[in-house]
């Protein structure tokens, strides 16, 4: 698959501060991407030289198969961590004038507006000034001036940060249509839960240094262990223990369920789920039995606590 | 549209839009003109006479005060001095003149006492002084038997009369006059430059509280919109200085077509003494129009544009620089003072200095750096300056400016991005080097 954005060795250094050491990436045409990382760990400084905000010190950026170019802009789309637009400014004037600095014409970005308004069901703002919109408004036009030049790459940093469940799940709805249309959309945030249900492709940064990057599943079979989960109602829990132990590593763990069965995490090592089943078969009754797939959350805090 | 004149434009607008901007371009015209107004009237209500009480022992200077419209004298040498303290507390007199008995006069140039509880101006102090030292002058000369009417009549009294090598007579005063229209532009120059140079850095910081910065920055230069914000921001001003001359001339020709009053210089004399004073000085008053449009006005005005663009733009550029550097206004405080105080050494300059000595060493250094020369050279331009001088000027100060608008840009690049704490002038250094 073609990619849209390629960056090779960035080096970014304030001072006598490394925010990006060598770090280099690659984004695929048409993924959602996500950008994770601790705090300060890089990934503003990396979205800041993307957007040509700043310059990197070394390395480059291939956007598109070009060399990262000022005309550039016109084809990325951003919505900052930190939102802001001017207060006093009427929205449909604030919309017109950001799309029109990314090269729209005057009367393309009016119609790009009317369909977006329409969409997102705030068509009688267009007169109104930003500071008589409560936040999550002002988020919602924001989204919109994001999107509205109809960029090949977005970045989204904490797209949801803001919004109310009913319209974070509106956004998400867009930002999966803007995928489906084609365009290629790099995220970042720490919310784990939407990594796991909209990412393609991860990367994780920590330390400016990029420790993963991958398919979200390669990554994850990369960091399985193996383990799995078991639930099981016997009546000689002793007898099950000791053979268990025979050939297994143990702990206990918890989820929900109906019965008040014993619960396990059982690592199995070299062995094959089949082996576990049998044994759990012969000392009782199975109730639960599932794989354990490393989380986001896990692989972050692994990578990250043991980096 | 070219993205630079997009921002040009909506920076206009989001100015001329401001609720005081309108405000303050409608009314402070007609401040300006009620404070004039006020002034004027203040100046022509006449001040209380005051009473001054002579006490003179020597009976020599009793009948030499002459009463003026200020200031009644009154010879109370009759009554006792002590009384007289005690009438001063009560403020029947403002002050008691005391000039006590000595044998000798000489004695008496040290020993003259006035009394008073409020401290007297220095000019009525004076005045006194020269009654009393002429009368003793005059006293001295009849002790030594000089004949008073000869000396009179030898004192030589010369008036100076001013020309040009051309030959033309030229006028004293003038010195004023000139110093008053090159003042006038210089003080505009540094009125304009405070203002808007704070407006434009208010702008910046509005972005940068906002947060709308990272978005505008990903789509244009750094460099684009902070020259666009200084540009857009100057139309602004333009328009408002504008409107207020247009709105300051029609309320002068308003006001006096309906008063009949001739305002200006000569507020508050009425036409039959101005009459009499014009045909009396008619002469002089044709010869003050004259120099007056002899005046370089051409290259004062040229000059007053191009020094008006280069000054405004060097000194937005440290203005912009400023806001991108601080979170809030209250922290820009530390980096204006070294922004204005050169603007406020160019006036002070101007008005001391080029007035006593056009021309001279620290008048022509001053009008050469570019901080100050927007000011002093346009204060030196009605004495007439060499055209070289103008140049010179014009172009280290255009020179300045290419270099100071490079090392604003540079702290603005970085500061903008930059929120939470108040910088150092050394990390500002060190942002020259990102």
């Amino acid at each position: 698959m073609e990619n849209i954005l390629t960056a090779n060795k960035i080096v970014k250094q304030y001072g006598d501060y490394t925010a990006l050491n060598e770090v280099s990436l690659t984004v695929p045409k048409g993924s959602i991407y996500g950008l994770l990382g601790p705090n300060g760990a890089g990934k503003t400084s990396l979205i800041r030289i993307i957007n040509q905000i700043t310059m990197p010190d070394s390395g480059e950026i291939i956007f598109d198969g070009q060399k990262l170019h000022p005309n550039h802009v016109q084809h990325i789309g951003y919505l900052p961590e930190e939102r802001g637009l001017y207060k006093s400014m009427k929205v449909g004037e604030q919309c017109l004038y950001l799309a029109q600095m990314k090269g729209m014409s005057k009367a393309d970005a009016t119609k790009q507006l009317e369909y977006w308004f329409d969409r997102l069901e705030i068509k009688g703002w267009w007169n109104k000034k930003i500071e008589e919109l409560s936040k999550g408004m002002a988020q919602k036009v924001q989204f919109v001036v994001c999107v509205l030049h109809k960029p090949k790459l977005l970045i989204f940093d904490e797209p949801f940060s803001g919004f109310d469940p009913v319209n974070a799940n509106l956004i998400k709805d867009e930002i999966l249509e803007l995928k489906k249309q084609g365009s290629t959309i790099i995220f970042s945030t720490h919310r784990m839960e939407s990594v796991e249900e909209l990412c393609d492709d991860i990367a994780l940064i920590h330390k400016s240094n990029k420790l993963i990057e991958g398919k979200l599943d390669d990554v994850k079979r990369e960091y399985r262990s193996n383990t799995f989960e078991v639930g099981i109602l016997s009546d000689n829990i002793e007898g099950l223990m000791y053979d268990l132990t025979q050939k297994f590593q143990l702990s206990q763990t918890h989820f929900k369920s109906l019965n008040d069965e014993l619960k396990l995490n059982v690592v199995l090592g070299n062995a094959k789920p089949n082996e576990l089943l049998s044994i759990l078969t012969q000392r009782g009754q199975v109730t639960h039995f599932v794989e354990k797939i490393p989380s986001v959350n896990d692989i972050f805090i692994q990578t990250v606590s043991s980096n | 549209m070219s993205i630079l004149s997009l921002i040009i434009k909506r920076e206009f607008i989001a100015k001329v839009r401001n609720k005081s901007f309108i405000v303050m371009t409608f009314l402070s015209p007609l401040l300006f003109v009620a404070i004039a107004v006020f002034v004027g009237y203040l100046s022509s209500m006449k001040a209380d006479v005051k009473q001054i009480a002579i006490h003179d022992e020597t009976g020599l200077f009793a009948n030499e005060f002459k009463n003026s419209d200020e200031y009644h004298y009154q010879n109370v040498s009759a009554i006792d001095v002590k009384i007289l303290k005690d009438s001063i507390t009560n403020h029947y007199y403002e002050g008691l003149l005391y000039i006590p008995k000595v044998d000798d006069t000489k004695e008496l140039s040290s020993k003259i006492q006035f009394i008073s509880n409020d401290s007297p101006s220095l000019s009525f102090v004076s005045q006194l002084e020269n009654i009393v030292a002429k009368k003793l002058t005059k006293a001295n000369f009849e002790k030594a038997k000089l004949d008073t009417v000869a000396i009179k009549n030898a004192e030589a009294k010369v008036n100076i009369s001013l020309a040009k090598s051309s030959g033309e007579e030229s006028l004293k005063g003038l010195n004023e006059i000139k110093i008053a229209i090159g003042g006038a532009f210089g003080y505009l120059i540094m009125m304009f430059i405070i203002i808007y140079g704070n407006m434009v850095m208010r702008s910046v910081i509005e972005e940068k509280t906002n947060r709308i910065i990272e978005i505008i920055i990903s789509s244009v230069k750094p460099f684009q919109l902070m020259m666009g914000k200084i540009i857009g921001t100057s139309l602004a001003g333009i328009l408002q200085f504008i409107i207020w001359a247009i709105i300051g001339l029609s309320i002068m020709f308003v006001a006096s077509s309906v008063f009949g009053v001739h305002t200006g210089p000569t507020a508050g004399v009425s036409p039959e003494m101005m009459k009499a004073a014009q045909s009396e000085m008619g002469g002089t008053f044709a010869l003050y129009l004259k120099e007056l449009w002899s005046l370089p006005i051409t290259t004062l005005v040229l000059s007053f544009i191009v020094y008006f663009i280069g000054g405004y733009f060097l000194y937005s550029s440290f203005y912009a620089a400023i806001g991108a550097a601080v979170d809030n206004e209250t922290d820009s405080q530390q980096f204006l003072l070294p922004i204005i105080m050169p603007l406020i050494l160019g006036v002070y300059i101007g008005f001391f200095t080029v007035m006593n000595d056009p021309h001279g060493t620290i008048a022509t250094v001053f009008s050469m750096i570019p901080l100050t020369s927007p000011i002093v050279m346009l204060m030196r331009i009605p004495f007439g300056v060499p055209i070289w001088q103008l140049l010179l000027s014009m172009a280290i100060l255009f020179g300045t400016f290419f270099f100071v608008v490079w090392f604003a840009a540079k702290i603005y690049r970085v500061g903008i991005l930059m929120y939470g704490k108040k910088p150092t002038y050394k990390e500002l250094f060190k942002w020259l080097k990102y």
